[in-house]
């Protein structure tokens, strides 16, 4: 594989809990609990979970915002695990990140020209009319006039500042943005303008994206390949198509049998099928975890599709039962 | 009408903004039948979520401005004295928020916020209540109902404060509930299981439920008719079959063209261009979503914008709809 990316190996991030008079630590909240994947230049991996699954500590971890407790993070095939939380480091140009909330994300005091001209003064020498040359290229990139450059963030509506969080995440060329839920607080109509722009710059640029999301309609849209996160490992990983026309593990199926349909003549067929999911849930979740509630490793069952089940689970039964 | 529950008439809210008031919902007429499920689907800044806060009369009056006539089983609620309205709060209508943790008492135990609210609208006595809120926790499907009447709100999850918000809304058996965007907060399998339990409650009940959204999948799964709003008016009804079959309004069909929705596949969405006016700049004649299709020649607008019956039922708002279509190649008609 010559055109890896991103590489994360056995990632493990555990945040200690504190207690007792002396602050001692009893315990860990395993947030992310040994997952490995890996990203091609160019591509979308799509992470998705509910809340509590992990997928933002991945992310976070990633771009070195949360302690890494063990694994390695491997980036065109160096290991940069300790690199990450360093400042100025060449990996923090490379990889950016842009994220739910754009307005707190955004310096309110500062004007757009300087908010996206900050990772270009820390990182590259330009002369002040390089600077301004380069805010504007990066202002029409995303769909915005060059006279907005010197307002403010509040001025805008909440499409337009997720746009001025994007132009800032391209400043630097980079080669991987990890865009963690970029349009969850979007209207409908705004979030379709914000994804349209993703995937243009995507395409000019050669860009790759973690793409992390509890949106199941959008990650479809976004990502040719995903990965579902529960219980901070991942249960399923395939192509678009693996997992969502024929998802293996019932945590999937469940999570996909929850998106609402936008054919209400299928509601009281779909009203059935997860009470019945829910059932076998119920019944069946001794199969799919370890006794401690763990989610098993993933192993492979087609060409791209891996599936968290026990070993030898698959000869035994046939997964999935009837189709979603 | 003998089924007809709640008949808003002609109500328009308004806001004060620097001394001036602006109508934030602006002539909206609707009919709610007795056991029906109608939901009110719209943007952020439509209006839809002051709407609905008005027919309980919740909005602060020093700030607000109500006008119109909201009748409730015949009677105006606009027009009813402060302890009248209690009366019809609650027992006739219920309503259920976003956020259950803001809406919940943090102070005090689910089961006694149950009994609170069964100590105005019934008269059990002190067992009896005990009884009735470990009941309804079963209702809303508490896994542990005992254990949950005596916990407090933040020791529950997001879907569990939200059945325990519904407990409550239940309590005094409303005719009405009105849900304002009772899912958005929640995680989809959650939101499946909240929206499951509302319907079911529904139909046992027979009782109404107009639930705001903002999400059209949402509005698929659970309602029977559908207002879609922008900028204060309704632009377009239906019921739920009609609307997804056959959208008319060019804001309908836009919302439906930029969904990611499951079934289609990558191809690119179609963005609307341009925002929802804030309240003090909204265009107040013709028709208010023209700025956003700037493709559509003006002559296809009405300049007093009337509603059109194309079927029994399925009414929208300007003749635009007529010769509408989805132009997704107008890439610089985001650029603004």
């Amino acid at each position: 594989m010559m055109s890896v990316l991103l590489e994360v190996k056995d990632l493990k991030v555990h945040f200690p809990i504190r207690g007792g008079i002396l602050g001692r630590t009893v315990g860990h909240v395993k947030a992310v609990d040994g997952i490995s994947f890996y990203i091609e230049k160019g591509q979308t991996i799509g992470l998705v979970g509910e809340s509590g699954s992990g997928k933002s500590t991945t992310g976070k971890a990633i771009m070195g915002l949360a302690p890494i407790t063990s694994g390695q993070i491997l980036f065109e095939g160096e290991d940069i695990t300790r690199q990450v939380r360093k400042n100025r480091s060449p990996y923090r140009k490379t990889v950016q990140m842009i994220f739910q909330d754009a307005y707190s994300s955004l310096n309110p005091r500062k004007r757009v020209n300087d908010i996206i001209a900050e990772p270009l003064r820390n990182f590259e020498n330009l002369t002040p009319a390089e600077e301004r040359k380069r805010v504007d290229e990066l202002l029409a990139i995303v769909g915005m006039p060059a006279a907005n450059a010197a307002k403010y963030p509040f001025e805008f509506s909440g499409g337009q500042r997720q746009r001025i969080g994007i132009a800032r995440a391209i400043a630097l060329k980079p080669k991987l943005i990890i865009a963690d839920e970029p349009v969850s607080a979007l209207d409908i109509s705004i979030q379709a303008q914000v994804l349209n722009y993703m995937k243009d710059i995507q395409e000019e640029l050669g860009l790759a994206y973690l793409f992390i999301s509890h949106d199941l309609g959008v990650v479809k849209h976004m990502c040719e390949y995903l990965t579902i996160m529960h219980n901070s490992r991942f249960v399923e990983t395939g192509t678009r198509k693996d997992i969502y026309e024929s998802p293996k593990h019932i945590y999937t199926r469940r999570l996909i049998s929850a998106i609402p349909d936008v054919d209400p003549l299928k509601r009281e067929e779909n009203f059935a099928k997860r009470n019945a999911l829910v059932e076998e849930y119920d019944k069946n979740k001794t199969k799919y975890y370890s006794e401690e509630g763990k989610v098993y490793d993933l192993r492979n069952i087609e060409s791209t599709h891996y599936v968290a089940i026990p070993e030898g689970y698959v000869s035994e039964q046939k997964l999935g039962g009837e189709q979603i | 009408m003998e089924d007809t529950l709640l008949e808003i008439k002609n109500l328009k809210t308004s806001f004060r903004i620097e001394g001036n008031y602006y109508n934030a919902v602006d002539g909206v007429d609707i009919t709610i039948k007795k056991n029906e499920v109608f939901a009110i689907v719209g943007e952020s800044g439509s209006g839809k979520s002051a709407m609905a806060l008005s027919i309980p009369r919740l909005h602060n009056l020093n700030y607000t401005k109500i006008d119109g006539e909201v009748l409730f089983n015949g009677r105006n609620i606009l027009s009813l004295t402060e302890k009248e309205l209690n009366e019809v709060r609650g027992r006739g209508i219920a309503m259920i928020f976003q956020d259950p943790l803001s809406a919940l008492n943090p102070l005090m135990k689910i089961g006694k916020q149950i009994e609170e609210s069964l100590t105005y609208h019934t008269d059990l006595g002190k067992e009896a209540k005990k009884e009735r809120a470990i009941e309804l926790l079963t209702e809303v499907g508490m896994v542990n109902p005992e254990l949950t009447y005596s916990q407090y709100p933040h020791e529950l999850s997001g879907g569990m404060r939200q059945r325990a918000m519904i407990a409550i809304a239940l309590s005094a058996k409303p005719e009405l509930l009105i849900a304002d965007e009772p899912t958005t907060a929640l995680d989809v399998t959650i939101q499946a299981q909240i929206l499951d339990l509302l319907r079911k409650l529904q139909k046992e009940t027979k009782s109404s439920i107009i639930i705001i959204t903002h999400d059209l999948g949402v509005v698929a799964e659970i309602a029977d008719r559908v207002a879609v709003m922008y900028a204060g008016q309704v632009v377009e009804t239906a019921s739920v079959f009609e609307l997804f079959k056959n959208p008319q309004h060019p804001y309908t069909r836009s919302l439906l063209n930029a969904m990611p929705t499951t079934t289609k596949d990558n191809t690119r969405l179609h963005a609307i261009s341009g925002v929802v006016p804030p309240l003090q700049y909204m265009k107040r004649t013709g028709c208010r979503f023209s700025p956003r299709i700037p493709w559509v020649e003006s002559s296809e607008h009405e300049e007093n914008p009337t509603y059109h019956e194309i079927s029994p039922g399925h009414i929208v708002l300007c003749s635009c709809y007529k010769n509408f279509k989805i132009d997704n190649s107008k890439k610089e008609a985001e650029v603004k």
